[in-house]
Order: structure tokens, then sequence, then C-alpha cells
């Protein structure tokens, strides 16, 4: 049919064109092997990644959180097993009909009810509702009951805070609640190992230590499916706990605090006065903290926030008072250590008739009488204002505050361990300069030598004022836990000139207690044992006019915001000192008639445990 | 020459002898590997999909070996008679078919949706070369042959262009194009449509569908949305990827196996080999695919008649065709367009043209001393 030239030009072409398509086949495929071998062995390590990435899901496990033990070991913020209630709604058949069945046997509310259905519209089906992350035990045995016709429901057993000593430690450790967005702001510790519904500290010593209590979280790793779904459990990683904290509270003589504190607002502290161990320290009044930990309920919340003793105040740290007359144990020594008196200096003190009387400003002291002619341990002893108005006066405020200073009045006790400690003021002339562009009043100085005026002081610092008295004079740390070994340099260092004058002090303070017309005469224990000398204080919150003076009203029948303060600092046992103690009663009237019986029955108490301490001292907590 | 002419039957035992058993063993592979490979896809089980390619395999291979011994005279003889036929059924679907995820593609024969574009595939190379067949070189360039030739090509691709399925119109129109190539048609005459395909890119692809185009933003960069668009791609590449050298073992490929991978059981199916086989076995699943389109050449190659020599050629065009275009499109270098992998895919319309197309191949070898008046 064709002729044999056609047929071979027609071969040829085929042949040619044939020639160039293989060549080009053969290039792209080239083009696919390199391909192939760029993203298989050169990349595979990134696509390697990137596909662990796809398939495997961390999910963190709540974190155990460290325990806090008093000093005997007691737990007084611990761990509490809890059971929540679950629901998974692809296990579930009629998630309306089990969540009503839920709502009756839980008697949930209406709110909580419609709360659980708007989760389950965000979450996918195979996640988890927590329909309760606290049921009680009544809950717990009723839907146990249940449980058998309840299928996509179980009880899970969790971890909880728990503060078995309910309102004793509130100021202390603080409390935990659920995490909010601050916290995971402010602290990223938190942030790292948040999972949803995690408790964090919120106030006192749990938020200081936060990031030693958090523990480690526990780690499941999943393989999930494109979907989510969670296909195998590849490994479990296990966390750790928080470390505990000892404290060096004694839970018996805290919670002594708390029952002599009933009903008043105020703060006791006591301290080791040559360790610096806080043996107690209660502010009042407290609330339970456990009310805190699944959130509080609104009614609670108000009573505890409108409360006008101001139970979320930590008084001994936060509140600042005039320490009236319990400064004048150290305006007293700053005399003496500056030479402006010996002890036998004598003043007159003439009574109300005649009081101290500069540039037209008159200076009453508190007995209307007049205490006639008092030495130092008689101006210590009766708390002669007049007495105290003259050495001030011949001292000047600038020695004043340097030994007032010294002795820890006017900084922080605890450095940065509580949020939120009150420094307190101990003013100076140059202080006034700076702060209120004035120059200093001799009128000033001679009201700072009893303790009113600009001065301000906290319980703790009054309390740790006393130890060093106590203690002979030396220098200590005031510390709350245990574990928290801190080295300081200048510990122990004398914070005196001549140790005679603490000695001094000292006597003054027991005769005070002690002795026949000492303001604390009547609270004294006569068994050496417990001997104990101390120094009243009661600090005006409002001027006294002469209409006042006339009325000389009893302390009941003034209203309750105008009573004085009452104060009262003690070290004991008198004839070997180990702790001391500052108790202030808000507008509790005097010290002598409100603060100090409570010394009395708090000195029993602590000195009886004392031996008790003694002995445990140095053997636990080894382990730590 | 005269000799030749005379159409005198092979014994059977000259057709056994001259029998491309190399390509019958390399399909029958190809066969067993997609078996393996589907029961990959359904998670280690023998579920749907791995039945129903099992059984399709198992019907359609017999039926290859059967077909290969129906003389290469009659498949050119019967070759426009087939084109019509698709062409008719083409016509059907657009009428009747079945329509499913937006495109109306299939015919229900109860056993088998059959997808007649699918069909076309073969039909179109199959026609073209019967066209070419008898043409003169000299005339293979002229203005009737020309237009006759791109009307064979032209009325399918717009039939199931409008089904729609774009990517099975490109791959018929370059199939036929490619026997247009071999007969000698004027290299200036690709080149001029080149250009002019070229220039009027911007105009073409205003006539795209928005999810066209969107194919084609998510093509030049699939980060652009990782979850949407981009996700099968972005899955693909990384299927692929962490495949390593030697993969990560048969039934272990996580992206799989965990439903990372959309559509594993068609056209993503090599991104699913290549996890579970690495760099090592896609190279010899290429290997494997290139001695198939050698073998297919070389059947060409001994054919005395034009119109095997141009189907061989065309068919084996084919087949590289679907497997660059699928392996580009799973490694990110071409948009996504739906072009199943020859054998491994799932799809019965798909294995059996293929199919088809390998008995004509085995056919022609053959016969290869046939000489076609």
């Amino acid at each position: 049919m064709f002729d044999e030239s056609d047929n071979v030009r027609k071969i040829n072409t085929i042949n040619r064109r044939l020639f160039i398509i293989t060549a080009a086949k053969i290039l792209v495929f080239f083009g696919l092997t390199s391909r192939l071998f760029s993203l298989q062995v050169k990349q595979n390590n990134k696509y390697l990644t990137l596909s662990d990435k796809n398939r495997i899901r961390e999910s963190k496990l709540h974190p155990v959180r460290g325990e806090f033990r008093d000093y005997f070991g007691n737990v007084i913020a611990g761990n509490n097993e809890v059971y929540q209630l679950h629901i998974v709604p692809e296990q579930v058949e009629d998630f309306r009909y089990i969540t009503l069945r839920l709502k009756n046997i839980l008697n949930l509310s209406e709110r909580e009810f419609q709360k659980i259905h708007k989760k389950r519209k965000k979450i996918k089906a195979w996640e988890t509702i927590v329909v309760s992350d606290n049921l009680s035990w009544e809950q717990f045995s009723k839907v146990n009951n249940y449980l058998h016709e309840l299928i996509g429901v179980k009880t899970v057993l969790s971890i909880s805070r728990i503060y078995p000593f309910n309102e004793n430690y509130t100021h202390v450790l603080g409390y935990v609640s659920q995490a909010n967005e601050k916290d995971i702001v402010d602290n990223k510790n938190i942030k790292e190992k948040f999972v949803p519904g995690i408790r964090v500290g919120k106030t006192g010593l749990e938020k200081t230590f936060e990031n030693v209590l958090l523990g480690e979280n526990d780690i499941q790793r999943f393989e999930v499916n494109a979907y989510g779904r969670k296909i195998s459990q590849l490994n479990y990683q296990k966390g750790s706990k928080g470390q505990d904290l000892n404290l060096t509270i004694d839970t018996e003589i805290q919670k002594l605090c708390t029952e002599l504190l009933k009903d008043k607002a105020g703060s006791i502290c006591v301290m080791d006065i040559f360790s610096g161990e806080i043996i107690a320290m209660q502010s009042s009044p407290s609330f339970d903290p456990n009310l805190f930990l699944f959130g509080i309920n609104q009614d609670d919340w108000q009573l505890i926030r409108n409360n006008p003793m101001k139970p979320l105040l930590n008084k001994t740290i936060n509140g600042r008072y005039s320490p009236g007359s319990t400064i004048k144990p150290i305006v007293a020594l700053s005399a003496l250590e500056n030479e402006v008196i010996n002890p036998e200096f004598t003043v007159h003190c003439k009574g109300h008739k005649h009081p101290l009387e500069l540039y037209g400003q008159t200076y009453h002291c508190w007995k209307k009488e007049g205490h006639g002619f008092v030495n130092l341990k008689e101006g210590m002893k009766q708390s002669c204002d007049t007495y105290f108005y003259e050495i001030s006066r011949r001292l000047g405020v600038d020695r004043l505050s340097e030994t007032a200073k010294k002795f820890g009045l006017g900084k922080k006790v605890f450095g940065e361990l509580f949020e939120n400690e009150k420094k307190g003021l101990v003013p100076n002339t140059i202080w006034k300069k700076n702060a209120l562009g004035q120059s200093w009043v001799l009128g000033e100085t001679i009201i700072t030598g009893i303790g009113q005026g600009f001065i301000q002081t906290t319980p703790i610092q009054l309390c740790l004022m006393t130890a060093q008295i106590a203690n002979g004079g030396y220098k200590i740390y005031p510390k709350i836990v245990l574990n928290n070994n801190q080295q300081y340099l200048d510990k122990y260092k004398p914070l005196f000139k001549n140790s005679k004058n603490i000695k001094i002090i000292q006597k003054a303070m027991f005769s005070s207690t002690n002795e026949v017309r000492g303001t604390s005469y009547k609270s004294r224990i006569d068994d050496p044992k417990y001997r104990f000398a101390g120094k009243t204080g009661t600090a005006q919150v409002k001027r006294i006019t002469e209409k006042d003076r006339e009325l000389d009203l009893k302390t009941f029948e003034i209203p309750y915001e105008e009573r004085d303060h009452a104060l009262y600092v003690a070290f004991g046992p008198y004839k070997n000192p180990r702790y001391a103690t500052s108790i202030v009663i808000e507008h509790g009237g005097s010290g002598g008639t409100t603060a100090a019986p409570i010394a009395k029955k708090l000195f029993k108490l602590i000195i009886d445990r004392h031996k008790l301490r003694q002995s445990t001292k140095g053997k636990k907590y080894l382990d730590i | 020459m005269s000799f030749n002419s005379f159409s005198h039957e092979l014994t059977l035992f000259q057709k056994i002898k001259n029998y491309d058993f190399i390509l019958l063993f390399c399909i029958l592979i190809l066969g067993i590997t997609s078996i393996f490979t589907m029961y990959s896809t359904d998670g280690g089980e023998v579920l749907f999909h791995t039945k129903s390619h099992f059984i399709k395999f198992s019907i359609f291979f017999p039926m290859m070996i059967i077909l290969s011994f129906i003389n290469i005279k009659y498949w050119h003889a019967g070759s426009y008679l087939f084109y019509v036929l698709i062409l008719g059924l083409l016509v059907w679907v657009a009428l009747y078919g079945v329509t499913a995820s937006g495109s109306r593609r299939w015919i229900n024969l109860y056993f088998l949706n059959l997808q007649p574009s699918e069909l076309m595939k073969i039909a179109v190379i199959l026609c073209l070369a019967k066209f070419f067949h008898r043409i003169r070189t000299t005339s293979a360039n002229s203005f009737t042959s020309i237009l006759v030739s791109l009307t064979i090509i032209i009325i399918p691709s717009i039939l199931v262009i409008t089904q729609p399925d774009l990517g099975t119109a490109i791959l018929i129109s370059f199939s036929g194009l490619i026997i247009l190539w071999f007969s000698g048609l004027r290299i200036k005459y690709f080149i001029y449509s080149f250009l002019i395909f070229i220039t009027s890119l911007p105009f073409i692809i205003s006539f795209l569908k928005p999810y066209q185009k969107l194919r084609i933003l998510t093509f030049i960069n699939p980060e652009r949305d990782p979850l949407g668009s981009g996700y099968q791609i972005i899955q693909s590449k990384i299927a692929v990827g962490s495949g390593g050298l030697t993969g990560k073992g048969f039934l272990k490929g996580t992206q799989s196996y965990l439903d990372f991978l959309p559509e594993k059981h068609t056209d993503f199916i090599f991104t699913l080999f290549s996890e579970e086989f690495g760099f090592v076995g896609s190279i010899l699943l290429l290997l494997l695919y290139s001695i198939i389109i050698y073998r297919i050449i070389r059947a060409g190659l001994i054919s005395r008649s034009f119109f095997s020599r141009l189907f061989c050629f065309g068919f084996s065009f084919a087949i590289f065709l679907y497997v660059a275009t699928n392996i580009s499109m799973v490694l990110g270098l071409l948009p996504t367009v739906g072009s199943p992998l020859p054998i491994m895919s799932y799809g019965g319309s798909s294995l059996l043209a293929t199919m088809i197309g390998f008995s004509i191949v085995l056919s022609a070898s053959i016969n290869h001393r046939q000489n076609i008046s």
C-alpha cells in the first residue's frame, strides 16, 4: 500500500521522536527521584518531627503539691483525696437524660446544669467533662448506687489541698485556689505546669514557696489520630511531689493563740529569742482557708470581706500600730547607751495639775495623780510618761531612732518572705524633712518617747525587739520555715555598747510585771518556772482632749473604733529567757487589763512545751 | 513484504514463545504490591477496599491475559468502534450519570460504577493510532488530518471537563497529542501552541472554578491554609518525608494509620507506600514502572505495524504521564489534580482501562510480525 521510502521515513520520524520523549521521561523520573531523596533522606528529621508532632499528644496531670508541717511534723496543709465526677459524652447514650439524672442525684442547680451543657458543646465527644471536682461523701455514695445505670459517668479519685487546722494557719500559710490568668502570667513555673483546675497559692507562704511546692506533673503521652482521638498510651512519665516544708510553729501554741484572740481583732506572736524561730503567729479574726479550695461562694466571701475587723489582713506583719509604752524599753536603753542618763536619774511626775510644758504645749502622764519622784526602774515599772518625756527630750529623736532601728523597728522582719509585709516607721529629723518637708519639732520627740506620733510598728517587729532585749542584746533573724537555712553574717552580733544596760532594761521589765504597782502586776506568774517580764502599752487611736481627760471614761463606755489599742510585749522564763512574745489587741483598752492577761495564759503553755520542743530539735527532718 | 502482508495465524506455541512474560510478571508484582498496600490503608485488616481491589485485580488480570490473545488486527479493526462506544458512554454519563461529590462521572452497572472517562484515555490513543496508521508522513501535517485528529481529542475532553474532571481531561488530551507527536506533526506546531497556551494562561485561569484556583494557590504556597486546602499536600509531604531511607515498616505508617492522610486509597496511595517503605521502596516502585514502560516501548519497537507502534508508544507515554503526574502531585511538585497511580490506586475503571491497554500491548508483542493492511 505504501511505498518503501515513505515507510522508512515514517519509522525514522517515530523513532527520532521516541528518543526525545524517552529522554524527557528519564529526566522527569530523575527529577522525581531527587525530590524523593530530598524529602526522605535529606529532610527526614524535619518530617519525622512533624509526623511525631502530628500524632503525639502530651497530657499533663495535676502535680502533687508539697505539704506543710508544723515543728512536730503534724500536717498543717496536706493533700486530701477527693472524688470527682466525670462524664465522657461519647460513652453516653442520651446525654440530656444522663445529665438530668445527675442533676437530681447531686442536687445540681439549674446554673450548674446549664454549664455542663455549655461545656459539652465546646469539647469533642471523647473528651472529659468534670461535673464536680469535689463530691461530698453523701453525693459520692449516692452516685455509686446508681453508677451501673449511668454509663459514661465515672467517679475519679483526685487530690486536693486540705487545711486540717482550719482558721489556725490561714495568715501564715495563706491558701490555694484555682489559678487565674494573673497567676499564670506572673509565674513562669505555673505557666509551665498549668493544667486546667490547678490550685496555686494566693497569699502567704503558699504563694511565696509556690515554685518549691508545685511539684512536677505526671506526663502521659498518647498517640492520637487526625481527629484528636486517643489511640494508645505511649508512655507515662512519673512526676514528683513538690517539696514538703516544715514550719517552726507549734500547733498547740498556735491553737491557744487563736482561742485567746477569739472575738477580738489583734495579733499574737511568739518567738524563740535565740534561734529566731516563730513559735506561734496568729492574726485575728481569721477565716477557714478550706472555703477557697473549690471557689468560695459569694455569701461567705462577702462575710469575710465586709467584716469590720478585717479578717483578710495579717495584722502580725501587715498591721501598723503606735507602739505606745512598749517602746519605752528602747527609749530607756537608748538613753543609757548614749549616756544621757544613768539608772539613778530621777524625774518628778506631778500629775495632771502640773503637766510638762514645752512651747505652750502640755504633755500629761497617764496617771492623774502623778508618780512622784521616779528613777528609771520605777519609770518603766509604772510606765511613767513624764519620766520618758524628760529622757527622750534629753536624748533627741535621732539617737532614739538609731537604737530603735538597730533592734528591728522600721524595717521588714521577714524580708521578702511575706507579700506586703509592712516596714512601719521610725521617724527622725531627716525623715521628716524628706517626707513632709518640715523641720522636726521638739514636741514630736517627746511623744515619740512614749510611742505615739509618727512612729509605727508591726506586732512582729515588737516581738523581735523584745526577743533581742531578752537574749542579752544580740541580733537574731526570725524564721518560720525550718528547712530554710539561710545564713546571715551578722547573726548574734551585739546590738549594745554595754551589756550592763541590757540587764538594767530586763530588770526594769521584770519589775513592771512582778512587783507591786507594776502595770502588769496582776498578770504575773509567781512560779519561777513560768515567771516572765514584760512591758504594757496603750496606743491612742485619737488625740486625748481636755474633755476626755475630765470625763475619764472606762473603756467599755467609749465607741469601739475610738478605744485604745492594747499592747503587751514580754519574755520568759525570766531567770533563763527563751521566748519572747508580742500581743496586740485592737481597741482593747489598756495593755495592762487586756493584753497582759493573755501573756499569762500563753507563757504557761509555751514553757510547758519547751522540753518537748527541745527533745524534738534536730532529730526530725534530717532526711529532708 | 508480500509474505508478511498475508495474515497467517500463529500457532499457540508461537504465541506463547512471543509472549512478553517480563511485562506480565511486572504487572503481577505491581498488582500484588497494590493489594498489600490497600491492606495497609485499611489499617491492617481485610476491609472493603482490600477485598474490592483484590476481587477486581483477580478478575481483570486473567481478563487481560485472555484479551491479549486477540490478534492485534482485531483491535485495529475495532478501534473506531471502541472510541465511538466510549464517546457514547460519556454522552450517557453527561445525561444520566451518577453524581458523587459534585461531579457526574459514573455509570451504575450494579457490580461496578464505570467511569468512561478512564476508558477514554485508552480509546483516544487507540483511535488516533488507527487514524495515523493509514496516513502518509507527508499528509500527516495536512489541514484535514490535523483537524480530524484534534476533533477526536477535543470532543471527549470537553465532555470530561464538563463533568467536571479537569485532571482526566488533561490526561486524555495529552494521551491524544502524543500520538500526533509520534506521527510526525511538525515540532513548530507544538512550540506555537505551547506559546499560545502560556500567553493565554491568565485568560484560562479566569475561567477556572474557584476551587481550582484555590488549588493552584495552595500549590504555590501550601502553608497559606495548612488546615484547609493545604492540608492534603502538607500531610502527604510529612508522610513521605518521615518515611526516611527504609520507611516505617509495613502497617506502621503513622500518618496513614492515624488518618492524617486524605484519599489514601486512591490518589494518595503512593504517600502511604512511601511512608512505609521509604526511599528504597519508592525507588523500587519507580523502577518497576520504568521496566513496565520500557517493555511497552519495546513491544512497539519490534512491531511491524504502525498501528501497534503508535499505540505502544502512546500507551507507554500515558502510563509515564499518570505515574509522573500522580507522584509529582503527592510530592507537592504539581497542583492537586485527580489522577490515579496506575494499578496501585483504588478504582475499578482506571484498573480496567490500564489492563485493557496492557492486553493490547501484549497482543502487539505476540503479533509483532503481523502487518496490518
